[in-house]
């Protein structure tokens, strides 16, 4: 059995195919249907996000399987093949294993590392469980899949550092602080990309948010929505000693805060750290401000900046998160592999035929006076009744192996009669022998 | 023996050195984890030479420069290892293990021959003294480089380029916690010393003080750390300026040192 991919992704084409080429979550179980009824797709699932498409299979014929695939999009989609050839790429066997593993993982995501996907993985996988288009390869690839993709977040820092600029605000602020526990911040202004910094800060533990706008009725309003104080826009630098983080998004056209009275406040504050987040353009806040000993001030391209830093140091732990995943990827296919029916028919008859040679060798260490002639009939007995029992399990799984259920036979029997475990064994054993 | 046990310490410590360089390059917390082993290894056979040393000279291992540096680059892994527990703060490992190592190195350049102590010096307060002294010199180095530490995470933060060991150190609020911390360990110790050394003066020569180089120094460090400990709690020294303020007393405080021993002043020049 074959495990093949057929997808496209951001990396291979334009948003103008991808959301040609994509199935809503709505109506995923008419493909889903149609594609494992196409001729040698025994499984398949589908992954659609606005980034990407992957059409994973299991097929015993991977060119015809690749095939199948290409030609079901193209059907299904009503766009002629030629024309979407070029944004398609292929994976077989390991490599398709590889890939699951890597997309899953957020690797070959536009924003390294992201944690979307992984869900909108199991989402999919959970859509082929509705309308039963996943078999045993199938469910065990994505048990393997999800689990490689956690073991990826515990082992690397793929996903520790923030990747937008008001989760890059917060790092800092821990950078700086240490704790944010105890913290007060101090919101000037009303801008999206403020408030939702000031939203993260208090949930990483800050103690209480003031808010400070033009518009009073604006300041309480805004306040509501963190539990916060609202306070007179005039009134805030005297505020300004008990803040520890400010964030402004005014549209003031020049400065509001000034060195000069920063200088004092630091002061007062005995010297306790302060961060300014500017937000606004034009900046509200005067860039000398950072010069003060203890105080930081960063606006929204210096925020940008920490992000594309971050991103830099996502790369670098993407490379241990590859090595995680090649290891991951030769386990999994070993599984993949013996559920060959040839190696599986061989293993129950090495098993069975330990299991004859054992009982016969016990039986004959306790009989005495038996003849050359006896003891050969015995052997021949023996092995006439494991052949019998033999018989018809080996019939039906080659002959089922060909079907759709095949996996299941397979894995069934190497259940049912423990091959994978005793596998190794026996195989010492006899070679020993 | 004390020897053998020494120079695998230093290898260690080394290894240690060259296994941090590593993390700091590829920011993998497992190297981290191997160089913090190799640490602990390194200071279970640095107490192993520091006792031998202890037994086969049959007195407290402190009477040549070789002994000196090797004592006190103990005493630091054994701060390192407290802060370890309590903090498990990643990076720092890779700060102390090339301190500690060139400290070593510094002592196997030494002549490394046990010699007898001056009759002058046998006594109990010897121990005492310069135990005092050592540990609380220790805690000056610790205090020394959480000071570095803060003031590379600092311009990071500052000048707003992240990246390299800025994702390693931990906050800015953390460095100069530990930081004034260490010297509220020092500096008590360091008056302890100064009073225990006093005491035993009194005993040996008949006075508590005597204008000697080493004393001096010892007075002008303390004051440098007193006001170190004073701007801290009342003007609000901290930060930036605390941390440039450590960094410098204690390149006073081990310069002197230096400088008393090249010369051979005083009372204190019985330790060779």
């Amino acid at each position: 059995m074959n495990i093949i991919i057929v997808g496209l992704s951001h990396k291979t084409a334009p948003i103008e195919i991808r959301e040609k080429l994509s199935f809503p979550a709505q109506t995923i179980g008419e493909p889903l249907n149609r594609l494992c009824t196409s001729y040698g797709i025994n499984e398949g699932i589908i992954i659609s996000t606005c980034n990407r498409v992957e059409i994973l299979a299991v097929t015993r014929d991977i060119d015809k399987g690749l095939w199948q695939i290409k030609k079901f999009l193209s059907d299904y989609h009503n766009i002629a093949l030629e024309e979407l050839d070029e944004h398609l790429y292929s994976y077989t066997s390991e490599d398709a294993v590889k890939h699951i593993f890597r997309v899953s993982s957020g690797l070959d995501s536009m924003v390294i590392g992201e944690p979307q996907i992984l869900g909108q993985v199991k989402d999919a996988y959970g859509y082929s469980l509705q309308h039963r288009t996943a078999g045993v390869i199938m469910n065990k690839l994505f048990h393997k899949t999800f689990s490689v993709a956690k073991r990826i977040r515990t082992e690397t820092k793929i996903g520790s550092s923030a990747v937008s600029i008001s989760y890059a605000a917060v790092e800092l602020a821990k950078k700086i602080f240490g704790t944010l526990e105890g913290k007060i911040v101090m919101l000037i202004g009303a801008g999206e990309m403020a408030e939702l910094a000031a939203k993260h800060l208090l949930s990483n533990g800050v103690q209480e948010i003031l808010v400070a706008n033009r518009t009073y009725e604006r300041a309480i309003e805004m306040a509501k929505g963190f539990n916060g104080t609202p306070i007179m826009f005039r009134e805030f630098t005297h505020y300004l000693k008990k803040v520890d983080i400010v964030i402004t998004s005014t549209a003031a056209p020049r400065f509001i805060i000034h060195p000069e009275e920063i200088e004092e406040v630091i002061k007062e504050r005995k010297n306790r750290s302060m961060f300014f987040i500017d937000i606004s353009v034009p900046r509200n806040i005067d860039p000398l401000i950072n010069n003060i000993d203890n105080i930081y001030l960063y606006n929204v391209d210096d925020l940008q900046g920490v992000v594309e830093a971050n991103l830099k140091e996502r790369v670098k732990e993407a490379k241990e998160a590859e090595t995680i995943i090649d290891d991951e990827m030769g386990k999994f296919y070993r599984w993949v592999k013996s559920l060959d029916v040839v190696p599986t028919i061989v293993a129950l008859k090495k098993k069975l035929e330990h299991i004859r040679r054992g009982e016969v060798e016990k039986a004959l260490s306790g009989m005495n006076g038996l003849q050359e002639k006896d003891i050969q009939l015995i052997e021949a007995m023996t092995k006439a009744v494991i052949n019998k029992i033999v018989h018809a399990p080996v019939t039906h799984l080659k002959k089922e192996a060909n079907k759709v259920e095949g996996d299941f036979y397979i894995e069934a029997t190497r259940r049912l009669f423990d091959l994978d475990k005793e596998e190794d064994e026996l195989t010492k054993k006899v070679e020993e022998s | 023996m004390n020897i053998t046990f020494f120079y695998i310490t230093v290898t260690l410590y080394l290894s240690a050195t060259f296994i941090s360089i590593a993390y700091l390059i590829l920011h993998n917390d497992k190297i981290i984890g191997v160089a913090n082993k190799t640490i602990l290894i390194g200071f279970a056979f640095h107490t192993l030479t520091v006792i031998s040393r202890w037994v086969e000279a049959g007195r407290a291992p402190f009477a040549n420069l070789h002994e000196v540096f090797s004592l006190f680059s103990w005493m630091l892994v054994v701060i390192y290892l407290l802060i370890h527990i309590r903090y498990r703060l990643t990076a720092l490992g890779a700060f102390v293990a090339p301190f500690a190592f060139l400290l070593l190195i510094t002592a196997s350049l030494l002549p490394k021959e046990i010699i007898p102590l001056a009759p002058s010096l046998v006594s109990y307060w010897l121990p005492i003294h310069v135990g005092l002294a050592f540990l609380g010199n220790a805690f000056f180095a610790m205090c020394f480089l959480f000071g570095i530490m803060y003031l590379i995470q600092e311009r990071y933060l500052k000048s707003k380029k992240v990246g390299g060991l800025y994702f390693l150190l931990p906050s800015l609020n953390i460095l100069d916690e530990i930081s004034y911390k260490c010297l509220t360990f020092g500096f008590p110790l360091l008056t302890l010393a100064m009073f225990t050394g006093a005491i035993w003066a009194e005993y040996t020569w008949g006075s508590y003080w005597s204008w000697e180089p080493r004393q001096i120094w010892s007075l002008i460090t303390w004051f440098l750390y007193a006001a170190l400990i004073h701007g801290r709690l009342t003007v609000g020294w901290r930060g930036r300026k605390a941390a440039i303020y450590s960094i410098i007393s204690f390149l006073i405080l081990i310069g002197s040192f230096v400088i008393i021993k090249l010369y051979a002043w005083g009372a204190h020049a019985v330790f060779k």
